[in-house]
């Protein structure tokens, strides 16, 4: 099953003026395979399609064949061989066309990139980046939200970001990143929204959240398109009297404890949100961390809002109830806030 | 090996036959007709695939199995699924998610199956993982002694998977009764198979695993079905198992959001005069298989049907939320049996016992003799390796390897005798001499090695024993107590670690 049609791509990102995820991210494309020819791009379809996303959309025409590789249909080979470019000096920048196929090359990615350094010192300059997660009725293998697996794996760095500018800046920094790097790209995201990116060759660093919005009583944790639903939640919030600290990730691994945790000495209160499944998200990790770093200054249980522990069903009725939305989470803030 | 297709494996055809194959491709390409018609009012769930000008593979292929036989389809093998008696309704409550549907609407496409009835294993979007599922449904026919014949089809693009290679190299070796139809339709998405291969026949992947393949026009659907029917049989006759590469063509982008402008016009003019319909229909006008009448009669009963299925497709309800929490494990909903058609003493000891040891007869790859083959290629001055140090069965080009140099920053390396060695032998190693030090080196790995910073020859990263116990400090045993001096949780009138009173009842 598919995406949403990605309708007719402008080649060109536009100069000035906001944009969405997808040009932001061609735009970080674009900026850094200027910048350095040691950037090359790898994947199904990237090169005369432009990407299933069309994410990828004209790099080819600039930057010819041998930065722009278009492979098989073979998820092993282009991470083993994305591998190997990075050993002699490069840095490939890997495309699954949806994320969902990455558990096709799950041993390259878990068990080849991920440890290399830590064995034999062999660092893995790499990102893979690819469109994940659900709300566009993409079915149970194209609305995948796979990141715990490879949080799980030390060695890697994984980031979700849920704006344009951040994805931008965050997609510069995991290709300049010595470190293996996953980019999930949520496509509910890529032209839902538009943003004015800063100006210049800026990034933002991985492994630093970001609190969008300060608030006293509870503080929700969330990333990619979740965060959006925590900062609608908070709206809601507030005219309730409820005043929520939303924290946006953006980066997964490693994960920014210290911003979490000064927000959660200040309201005491925290409700993690997730697209992921509930059964070890990140939400229970987090959890986990606010008791070894701030328990004592807990109010009330660390709350969760999460999609169900099933895949990812099809109709959209069935969807909807797997995924958390913004009554979900106002219904969680608001049970929380009264402890 | 490649078999031309146009001499017939089998018995002729019948009327009845002919008439068949031509009524199920009229019904897959009018249902999908129809799908197409129902994309554009907004009624079909998420992408929708089009197999028009390819409905002769589907058919054709599917047509040549029996009843008990198994199929697993792509998302172009519609037809396939109405050769094995899925209604049109199934294919069209798939796609619209509907709560009638075969998946209850929890995955919509040809993505649904049938285990007890029709014999049909559900793909994934994961292409090629099918192949091995598929061979494991052929092993596990032929333990059970059903003598059934599993086929499945692949993309030209989806025979790059790692999952294509690792499934043919298991039913080769297992001689399984596997047919794996190569369905060369020209484009993987928006790429040319001259982009993903450099090999002009697919079927010649076969050669590399020891499968007998053929190749035929994928728009002829005699010829579909029978390079099918000897396939089928041979697999059945423990012959197989079979690759059947059928060229064809992708007469429309991707999925519908696709307009597939990459494609060449003349590309599309060339296939559009190769219809596989209209070629059919000439086939069977002139061989006086049938005439206008018979062509009417079968056209008009597609209408009708596909007009209650569609109908009933659509007036189907959605499915209701609820049922996205159920049905991830089998809590004794199903029953798991085999449907056994030979003895099961046959697999128990002592008739199952044999004398697990290799014989030489097992192991004709052995001698200096083999090492011979390749398909024309030269490596220089090969020395042969005596025998007794060769891998059996390893190519000479193997046993020639040069010993790297020494890498920079790398441990002791095995020495050239291990490069030398045959798989499977240990090899031992003298120990460094100097003391492994780890990588990722800073400051903080001197600590790893003994040294006068660490005078106690302690690894610095064990930390030394904590003082305290695991209470934060002797007075304060309560675990509830925090530095506040007040009971766990932080009220300003002190309250318990719970809502009030009343607030439990309203909850959940
Ligand atoms: C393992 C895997 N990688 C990528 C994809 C995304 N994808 C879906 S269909 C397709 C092209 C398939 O081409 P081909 O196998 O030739 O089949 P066709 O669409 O031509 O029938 C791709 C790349 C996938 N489904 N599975
Ligand atoms: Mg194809």
């Amino acid at each position: 099953m598919s995406h949403t049609a990605p309708s007719a791509s402008s080649k060109v990102v536009p100069a000035s003026g906001p944009i969405t995820m997808v040009d932001a991210i061609r735009q970080a494309m674009f900026e850094e395979m200027e910048r350095d020819p040691a950037v090359v791009a790898i994947g199904e379809d990237i090169g005369v399609y432009g990407g299933a996303f069309k994410v990828t959309d004209g790099l080819l025409a600039k930057f010819g064949r041998e930065r722009v590789i278009e492979t098989p249909i073979a998820e092993t080979a282009i991470i083993g061989a994305a591998c190997g470019m990075s050993f002699l000096g490069l840095r490939p920048v890997a495309e699954m066309q949806f994320i969902d196929f990455i558990a096709c090359c799950f041993n390259q990615v878990t068990n080849f990139v991920a440890k290399s350094h830590y064995l034999w010192g062999a660092p893995v300059p790499m990102v893979i980046r690819g469109p994940s997660g659900g709300g566009v009725h993409g079915g149970p293998f194209h609305s995948a939200n796979p990141e715990m697996y490879f949080v799980h794996t030390p060695g890697l760095k994984v980031i979700y970001p849920s704006t344009p500018s951040d994805a931008k800046g965050l997609l510069k920094s995991a290709i300049r990143d010595n470190n293996p790097v996953l980019f999930f790209e949520h496509k509910y995201l890529y032209r839902r929204l538009k943003e004015e990116m800063p100006p210049g060759d800026y990034t933002v660093p991985i492994g630093k959240a970001i609190v969008r919005r300060a608030g006293r009583d509870l503080t929700i944790v969330s990333y990619a398109a979740m965060a959006h639903i925590a900062m609608e939640a908070a709206v809601l919030l507030a005219k309730e009297g409820i005043e929520a600290e939303v924290i946006d990730l953006r980066t997964l691994l490693p994960l920014d404890k210290d911003t979490i945790l000064t927000s959660v000495k200040k309201t005491n209160k925290l409700l993690v949100v997730h697209e992921d499944t509930r059964t070890g998200g990140i939400a229970g990790e987090i959890a986990a961390l606010v008791f070894e770093g701030a328990f004592e200054d807990l109010d009330g249980p660390v709350a969760r809002v999460t999609a169900l522990d099933t895949p990812v069903p099809y109709a959209p009725p069935l969807e909807e109830r797997f995924l958390p939305n913004t009554e979900k989470v106002v219904a969680a803030a608001r049970e929380l806030a009264k402890y | 090996m490649t078999q031309s297709a146009t001499q017939p494996a089998t018995q002729p055809m019948t009327r009845e036959q002919h008439l068949d194959l031509y009524y199920y491709m009229q019904l897959n390409r009018q249902l999908e007709e129809r799908m197409v018609r129902l994309f554009r009012q907004n009624k079909i769930v998420g992408g929708l695939y089009s197999s028009l000008g390819q409905e002769a593979v589907s058919v054709g292929t599917c047509y040549a199995l029996e009843k008990r036989d198994w199929i697993a389809p792509m998302i172009r093998n519609i037809g396939a699924l109405l050769v094995k008696g899925v209604p049109p309704r199934d294919i069209f409550t798939q796609h619209m998610a509907k709560f009638t549907s075969p998946t209850l609407g929890k995955d919509g496409t040809s993505h649904f199956g049938d285990l007890k009835v029709r014999h049909i294993v559900s793909p994934i979007s994961m292409l090629g993982d099918l192949i091995p599922v598929m061979t494991g449904v052929a092993m596990a026919g032929r333990y059970l002694g059903q003598n059934i014949v599993a086929l499945t089809w692949i993309g030209d693009g989806g025979s790059s998977t790692g999952a294509f290679h690792e499934g043919l190299g298991l039913a080769a070796s297992q001689r399984a009764a596997f047919v794996l139809i190569i369905e060369n339709n020209q484009w993987a998405y928006s790429t040319p198979v001259s982009r993903q291969v450099p090999i002009q026949n697919l079927a010649d992947r076969g050669a590399a695993y020891g499968i007998a393949s053929a190749i035929v026009d994928g728009n002829d659907v005699v010829a579909v079905y029978q390079a099918a029917k000897e396939a089928v049989n041979e697999c059945r006759a423990g012959r197989g198992p079979r690759i059947i590469e059928v060229k064809t063509m992708r007469m429309r982008g991707h999925a519908q959001h696709d307009p597939a402008e990459y494609v060449p016009k003349e590309m599309f003019d060339y296939w559009k005069a190769r219809d596989p319909i209209t070629l059919y229909e000439k086939y069977l006008s002139e061989n006086k298989i049938w005439d206008a009448a018979a062509k009417s009669e079968i056209d008009a009963r597609i209408e009708r049907e596909l007009d209650v299925e569609q109908k009933f497709a659509e007036d189907s309800p959605l499915p209701p939320p609820e049922l996205a929490e159920e049905g991830v494990y089998c809590d004794g909903c199903h029953k798991i049996e085999a449907d056994w058609k030979r003895a099961k003493a046959d697999l128990m000891p002592p008739k199952s016992s044999i004398d697990p040891t290799w014989r030489l007869k097992d192991l004709p790859a052995y001698t200096q003799a083999a090492i011979t083959g390749g398909n024309g290629a030269k490596t220089s001055s090969q020395t042969p390796v005596p025998a007794a140090t060769a891998a059996p069965a390893s190519h000479p080009a193997m046993q020639k390897s040069v010993p790297a140099p020494a890498p920079e920053r790398i441990q002791p390396q095995p020495g050239p005798q291990a490069a030398h060695a045959a798989p499977g032998t240990e090899v031992v190693t003298e120990e460094p001499a100097v003391p492994r030090v780890p990588f990722g080196r800073g400051p903080k790995d001197k600590a790893f090695r003994q040294s006068p910073e660490n005078p106690q020859n302690k690894p610095a990263y064990t930390r030394a024993p904590k003082e305290k116990s695991f209470s934060r400090n002797p007075q304060e045993k309560s675990f509830s107590k925090g530095p506040r001096n007040k009971p766990f949780g932080k009220n300003a009138q002190g309250k318990p670690f719970t809502k009030n009173p009343q607030d439990k009842q309203g909850r959940r």
